[in-house]
């Protein structure tokens, strides 16, 4: 770019104050391309930001396959140490047959229901971290 | 058989499947259309089809006759064939759409960078798919026998024919309208008879699936058997039965015990408990594991992931195919329970996988509104064998002609869809002999030994190398490959040796874990260079592309 000569003409101020504005709003925008850049080039700034949505998604996931795993993967073998359990009967079914039978979808719903929402959420704060890095 | 609607109902199936197909072939224009659908299918859409092709000869047939035969132990196939969707969701679905990947030998290549791995994988997936098609037709003429009294290879012959064409001929686009009409029909088919057999069970005084006294028949009986078994009379005389044998039975007689098969009530009713049934609660536990794990390994379940726009919608679709599969697993059971009552005569028969299409017209008579619920029940079955095979059968075709003939056109599509579908179809003809669910058990046992743990630690571990994940498949998928083989080819087997092949995943899918961690940490310095570049492209949501 050429500067302005000086010497010859004197009035030029009133456009670089609007200069300074626009350069201010170009500025905050690199700073959120940056954290991208730094994302796309495995800065280690970067590569921080998506190790840890890895370990908070892979947390979510783990912790509710423990859910299901203690939720439905007990149930062998409650029903084997207390067979007292399978003979209980409710209206007239005996519980084993309700408890798979029936509760065991919902139950699988459920769950799946609140991966997908904390699953979302964690994705969300990700995009917030990136998008406002200064904050 | 003299029910006049089964044929026309089967036949109205089959031409609306064609029907279909041929509507969308006119919207297949592209090679993408004809591969992925061009990925604007909605997720509605999308979950009904993958609800429609995933619920098989063993999830609409095999459930209830499991059950009538063996009882409770088994309610654990339906909640495992659901909750495979939850491990799934939860491991695999929005990483593995955002991956790009449309088949596992994609993803092996993705994730790993290596043409040897992606070959390994591509003969996991001709022979996993290849290993559920033949239950399928061979369900297909068992299911024609039974209810229209045609010969055996007729039923397979007839489906493996329409599902290759539609295929071959419509390619995915067609396959997911197809599907998704097939999920409702699927449901319809066993939801709007259950309503039905319980008004009959409520009219005819609520007869106890367990009395007291043991299970008797309703009705005067002649049971032809087809396979060999013991027979225990009610006076304590024991009796051989060999196919071809038949058996009269007067109203009201109690019904022999056979042997393998549950028939006093306790052993139906109840769990199996600790200390006598050690080894039925191994089975129990092998079967969670290869059921919730196997799904996500499943060739035709991944293929569909890719239809969908991005990671999230994936989520989304998956959360809604666990809902509509759950809803169907709902009704299975109830046929499995009624069929004690209405037709004991399959106990000792053999043929429990029939109970769905013979329960109407044993429980509600020969008049019209049998015969009719019959042949809609007959159709559902249909469609289950048609939509399952047609799932799979775009996938081993779509491996096939990308890794083993090396072609991406239509034209190679074409032309490995007729060899996806004719091996399976030959192996139907010559292999008769085989349990439907058990091969659908054993083919899960399979997926979960090989593909779930690549899925998994590709997924979320940063040090999965090339070698390890060979390593893992070859160990754990090879084990329960040769379980599967010793099953179905070797000798019959008792005690623990039967227990550890015929259940095999406790132990291979251990087994595969650890080989494929141990090799990859050996060889540690084999990580992918880009593996930083593949975890932030899996991961990161799609909003932050760059």
């Amino acid at each position: 770019m050429q500067l302005p000569d000086v010497g010859s003409g004197g009035a030029v101020p009133p456009p670089r104050r609007a200069r300074i504005v626009l350069a201010e709003i170009t500025r905050q925008d690199t700073r959120a391309e940056r954290t991208r850049a730094e994302l796309a080039q495995q800065t280690q700034i970067g590569e921080a930001l998506v190790r840890g949505l890895v370990r908070a998604q892979l947390a979510l996931a783990l912790r509710l396959s423990l859910v299901v795993a203690i939720g439905l993967g007990g149930l062998p073998w409650l029903f084997a140490i207390a067979p007292s359990l399978g003979r209980t009967t409710v209206a007239g079914v005996n519980l084993p047959w309700l408890l798979l039978g029936v509760a065991s979808f919902p139950f699988l719903i459920a769950v799946g229901w609140a991966y997908v929402r904390l699953a979302e959420r964690n994705e969300q704060d990700f995009i917030d971290l990136v998008q406002r890095p200064e904050r | 058989m003299g029910n006049g609607f089964v044929v026309p109902a089967i036949v109205a199936v089959t031409l609306v499947t064609v029907g279909i197909g041929f509507y969308g072939l006119r919207l297949a224009r592209t090679t993408s259309d004809f591969l992925v659908a061009s990925r604007a299918i909605s997720p509605t859409w999308n979950a009904a089809a993958i609800g429609g092709e995933y619920l098989s000869a063993a999830s609409f047939l095999g459930i209830a006759g499991l059950v009538l035969k063996y009882g409770v132990d088994v309610l654990w196939y339906p909640v495992g064939f659901a909750a495979g969707y939850l491990a799934l969701l939860l491991f695999v679905a929005a990483p593995l759409r955002r991956s790009g990947a449309f088949t596992l030998p994609d993803f092996c290549e993705l994730r790993l960078g290596s043409r040897r791995l992606r070959i390994l994988a591509t003969a996991f997936v001709i022979f996993i798919g290849w290993l559920y098609l033949v239950p399928q037709l061979q369900g297909a003429g068992l299911t024609l026998a039974t209810v229209a009294g045609s010969p055996y290879p007729l039923g397979a012959l007839l489906v493996a024919a329409v599902v290759t064409a539609n295929v071959a001929l419509g390619g995915m686009r067609a396959i997911t309208f197809v599907q998704a009409f097939q999920y409702w029909l699927k449901l319809t088919a066993l939801a709007v008879p259950v309503i039905f057999l319980v008004l009959q069970w409520q009219a005819d005084g609520r007869p106890a699936v367990t009395p007291p006294d043991g299970l008797t028949f309703r009705t005067a009986t002649t049971v032809v058997v087809e396979h060999r078994a013991t027979l225990t009379l009610p006076n304590g005389d024991i009796r051989e039965v060999r196919p071809g044998d038949e058996l009269a039975f007067a109203a009201g007689d109690p019904v022999p015990d056979v042997s393998g098969v549950a028939t006093a009530a306790s052993d139906w009713l109840l769990p199996s408990a600790a200390g006598n049934d050690d080894r039925g609660l191994f089975a129990t536990y092998s079967l969670i594991l290869a059921t919730f794990l196997g799904t996500m390994g499943l060739p035709h379940v991944l293929v569909r992931f890719y239809t969908n726009p991005d990671g999230a919608a994936a989520r989304r679709t998956t959360l809604v195919v666990l809902a509509l599969v759950g809803a169907f697993y709902l009704l299975p059971t109830l046929y499995g329970v009624l069929g004690r009552i209405y037709t004991p005569q399959l106990l000792l028969s053999g043929q429990t996988d029939a109970v769905v299409v013979l329960l109407p017209g044993a429980a509600l008579g020969d008049g019209t509104v049998g015969r009719l619920l019959a042949a809609l029940v007959s159709a559902g079955a249909f469609a289950a064998f048609l939509s399952t095979s047609s799932g799979l059968l775009t996938s081993v075709a779509g491996v096939i002609s990308t890794d083993v003939l090396g072609r991406g056109s239509v034209r190679g599509f074409r032309l490995a869809t007729v060899i996806a579908g004719a091996v399976p179809t030959l192996l139907a003809l010559h292999v008769s002999g085989l349990d439907v669910s058990q091969v659908v058990g054993l083919a899960f046992a399979v997926a979960a030994s090989s593909f779930c743990p690549l899925l998994v630690l590709g997924i979320w571990w940063r040090g999965l190398t090339d070698l390890g994940a060979a390593a893992g498949v070859l160990v754990g998928g090879g084990a329960a490959i040769g379980a599967v083989l010793v099953t179905v080819l070797g000798p019959p087997l008792s005690g623990w040796p039967a227990t550890l092949t015929t259940q095999p995943a406790a132990w291979t899918v251990p087994l595969a874990f650890t080989v494929m961690v141990a090799v990859s940490v050996a060889t540690r310095r084999r990580t992918p260079a880009d593996v930083a570049a593949t975890m932030l492209r899996l991961h990161t949501p799609e909003t932050l592309r760059m």
